[in-house]
């Protein structure tokens, strides 16, 4: 069993190691010195980086250090995501703090041989933001990407070797558990969660102190903790990097909320497709059991508390609270009618504390710096940070936490680094096929939780997509709705029949067969739907149409009267056309067309088949003379 | 239906043991099917009507309720896929960056639609929801490989790079 002092010592020995990485100064260089290694190379195992090969960056990284006879010198440490996933593989070298990016077997090579062994850094292979105009190294913490962000529920993430738990302990793990256990009440922690003003980071916003209290004052000899990692919204992956990247801070959080409300076991319902994170999730839990930091008599208190993992089978709904417990239960994962609510009727019937995985890793902080710390950060109704999921049509896609407050702008031009190609900013999509838009001209609206559902969007769990001129407004809604008529669970009528009109009416729209009347319908039918649906995905189905015609109605209409899509991109709309005067018949079009669409005689003007067409715009990429548009 | 047709359910002794260890494994605890349709899928990469019917007897469950929850979640399939399984990422950075005519190229290049196997078997494919490389977008899986940044004209050569290595692997097609 674990004692407190076992942890603290653990966390002595270990200390040092970690704390390398958090520091980039001459202090620690220093401290590097007196951890034994001379150098820390950590490597992105998160699945954006090992999507784009930091599995082989690992094995040629342990090679040159063995080739070189280094290998005793450098620690090698496989993180989670650093963040700037369009850059992987990533890698980071201590205690320089020199951050190299999209790293090649071949590069690691060199660094290996003039960098960890030479000590001459290869300043070329550096991510070049990190890399000033004189030559000197720009710390990372000071690029355009990192400035802004203040990583709280990422601290760990990027850090730590997410598989060996004396690390997390060495980054002050633990001892949040620690500190309840042997010096709270159940009712102390809940207040301090409660004034934190900690609000659920999975869409809803609910304050997560009340939550507890509620599951607290429920009547049962058995309750639940449940941790929602069914993250569903496509395009959010920050509970994924979490989990891949600090899965200790997720069970120390769900047994604090274990001992504020009386449950003793826990249930974490994670996406089977998260194959690596699931891996580390089981991994962590193992090794807490194995330190005595789960299980029976917890720091030798009366305090007895176990973790099982679920795996979901992609079904959205389930990420709904209710739905969620039904399918842990074994079922079809259909929501049922609240109340009664979780908290006093959850999983298999018992109370039930339910939360996020993104909310449970800011708890552990909170018990250890304190509610006011917490609440300093943020805006009057929103506190702490939000993690967001940045992709689309930006640079710098990736993971980012910033205070709540931050402006669009902020993190689109400059965390983001701007629109690719000198296209302009649209619209930033938020809270996924539940959310909204926010167009150009509220780029300078300070992001929380309620400045976005004034602005007719919501926070969601964390998604970001920003969308440039291209994006075609009213195909985003299809796609959208494409996406909730696929994942409606069929139960209640105005979700499972009003996703799927909703759908025909943008089909036609898309199409070329939209009327102005129809506009009036979608509105209607979607007052019904938010009325009417049993569950949020049915009554926030409709938010991506209604807030597209609240700022692009234009787009609507264009497609409605005009018979026009403006961005060029539903296909129906559109056709491409090759202008005899300008093709010169160099046949490069007609080689590359997977669809064989296009003919012509060498030297002499190509002619495009319509009808074998699939318009997948090859031909306009290939075209060195501009001969090719789309009308 | 006309899957069943499609696709005749080859399941063995050995495959039909190890199901009935998992059945017994997971028989007593609360919420058990799932995890036993998880595991059987793997058993048998698909789950016929015949697994079905073995899971309900073994749990002493209805035939109905195991299909219901079997075709509720869209990681199970009661088609058989592929000695090579292709996903598309259809989650929205995928698809503002294109990925809906990279799945109308590997659909054309492979003549079945997302959802379905060719008849030799070789190839499934499918659309997923994000499988959280987002800053590889548009991207594209073959087995466990991920190709990222795809390009409408990247995909024949893919496919066809693993007809080849199924070809010189022995039975394959």
């Amino acid at each position: 069993m674990m004692s407190i002092d076992e942890l603290n010592r653990i966390k002595a020995e270990k200390e040092e190691l970690v704390l390398v990485r958090r520091l980039i100064s001459e202090e620690g260089e220093k401290l590097c010195g007196k951890t034994g290694y001379r150098k820390q190379v950590l490597v992105c195992g998160g699945t954006g980086c090992t999507s784009s090969g930091s599995k082989k960056v690992l094995e040629a990284l342990d090679e040159a250090l063995r080739e070189q006879g280094i290998d005793k010198e450098i620690y090698v440490v496989k993180t989670g995501c650093f963040g700037l996933c369009a850059l992987g593989p990533v890698m980071i070298v201590y205690p320089e703090g020199c951050f190299y990016s999209q790293v090649s077997p071949e590069g690691v090579r060199r660094i290996v041989e003039e960098h960890l062994k030479g000590g001459n850094i290869v300043k070329e292979l550096l991510y070049a933001e990190t890399v000033h105009e004189d030559g000197s190294i720009i710390s990372l913490s000071e690029t355009r990407f990192y400035k802004k962000q203040m990583r709280l529920a990422l601290r760990n993430c990027g850090v730590i070797n997410p598989e060996d738990i004396e690390e997390y302990i060495a980054s002050d793990g633990y001892q949040a558990l620690a500190k309840v256990l042997t010096s709270m009440s159940r009712d102390e922690v809940i207040d301090e969660v409660l004034r934190s003003g900690l609000r659920g980071r999975g869409g809803g916003g609910f304050p997560t102190g009340r939550k507890w209290s509620f599951a607290k004052a429920a009547e049962g000899d058995i309750k639940y903790v449940c941790c929602n990692a069914d993250e569903g919204d496509p395009g959010a992956f920050m509970d994924r990097s979490i989990l891949e990247g600090d899965p200790h801070c997720v069970i120390e959080a769900m047994a604090i909320a274990g001992y504020s409300i009386g449950a003793e076991k826990g249930y974490v319902y994670v996406r089977a497709e998260y194959p690596i994170a699931v891996q580390r999730l089981d991994i962590a839990v193992k090794q807490a059991r194995e330190y005595g930091l789960l299980g029976d008599n917890i720091f030798g208190t009366d305090f007895s508390f176990d973790i099982e993992i679920r795996l979901g089978a992609g079904a959205f709904v389930c990420g709904e609270e209710t739905a969620l417990m039904t399918s842990i239960e074994g079922h079809r994962g259909e929501p049922r009618p609240r109340p009664p609510f979780p908290a006093v009727k959850g999983l298999f019937g018992k109370p039930t504390v339910l939360n996020n995985v993104e909310t449970y890793a800011n708890i552990p902080q909170i018990i250890l710096k304190g509610s006011e710390w917490f609440s300093g950060i943020g805006t009057a109704g929103s506190k702490g940070t939000k993690v967001f999921a940045l992709g689309g049509k930006i640079t710098n896609v990736g993971l980012v936490e910033v205070p709540m407050g931050t402006t669009l702008r902020e993190i689109v031009e400059e965390i983001g680094g701007g629109i690719p190609g000198g296209k302009k900013f649209k619209a930033a999509q938020t809270g996924g096929p539940s959310g909204g838009c926010i167009p150009a001209c509220h780029i300078d609206t300070p992001i929380d939780y309620d400045s976005l559902i004034a602005l007719g969007s919501m926070m969601g769990s964390g998604g970001l997509i920003i969308l440039d001129e291209d994006t075609c407004m009213v195909d985003i809604s299809k796609f959208y709705l494409e996406f909730t008529v696929d994942e409606s669970c069929g139960k209640c009528t105005p979700c499972r029949i009003g996703t799927r009109r909703l759908l025909q009416f943008l089909e036609k729209i898309t199409s070329g067969r939209g009327e102005p009347e129809d506009i009036d319908k979608i509105e209607e039918l979607a007052l019904h739907m938010k009325a009417s649906s049993l569950c949020a995905l049915g009554q926030s189905a409709p938010n991506p149409v209604l807030s597209t015609l609240k700022y692009f109605r234009d787009e609507y209409m264009a497609h409605i009267i005009d018979k026009k899509c403006p961005s060029g991109v539903c296909r129906d709309l559109l056709y491409y056309e090759i202008i005899p005067k300008l093709c010169k018949g160099c046949t490069r079009c007609a080689k590359n067309c997977p669809a064989n669409a296009i003919s012509g005689e060498v030297k002499k003007p190509h002619v495009i088949d319509k009808n074998a067409c699939i318009k997948c715009g090859l031909c306009v990429k290939n075209c060195k003379f501009n001969a090719i548009v789309t009308r | 239906m006309e899957a069943k047709q499609k696709y005749a359910f080859r399941g063995t002794a050995a495959q039909e043991n190890r199901l009935k260890e998992v059945i017994a494994k997971h028989k007593d605890r609360p919420g058990g099917l799932m995890p036993v349709l998880q595991e059987a899928q793997e058993i048998y990469g698909y789950l016929p009507i015949e697994v079905q019917s073995m899971i309900a007897k073994g749990l002493d469950i209805s035939l109905s309720e195991v299909y219901g929850v079997a075709t509720f979640y869209s990681q199970f399939s009661l088609v058989p896929k592929g000695e090579n399984r292709i996903s598309v990422c259809l989650g929205t950075a995928c698809y503002v960056k294109g990925a809906d005519k990279i799945l109308a190229a590997v659909e054309k290049k492979l003549g079945i639609k997302s959802g379905e196997c060719t008849p030799n078997r070789l190839f499934s494919l499918d659309s997923t929801r994000c499988i959280g490389a987002c800053g590889l977008a548009p991207v594209m899986m073959v087995n466990d490989d991920v190709y990222g940044k795809m390009t409408v004209d990247q995909v024949d050569g893919i496919i066809d790079s693993y007809a080849e290595k199924s070809k010189s692997g022995g039975d394959g097609a």
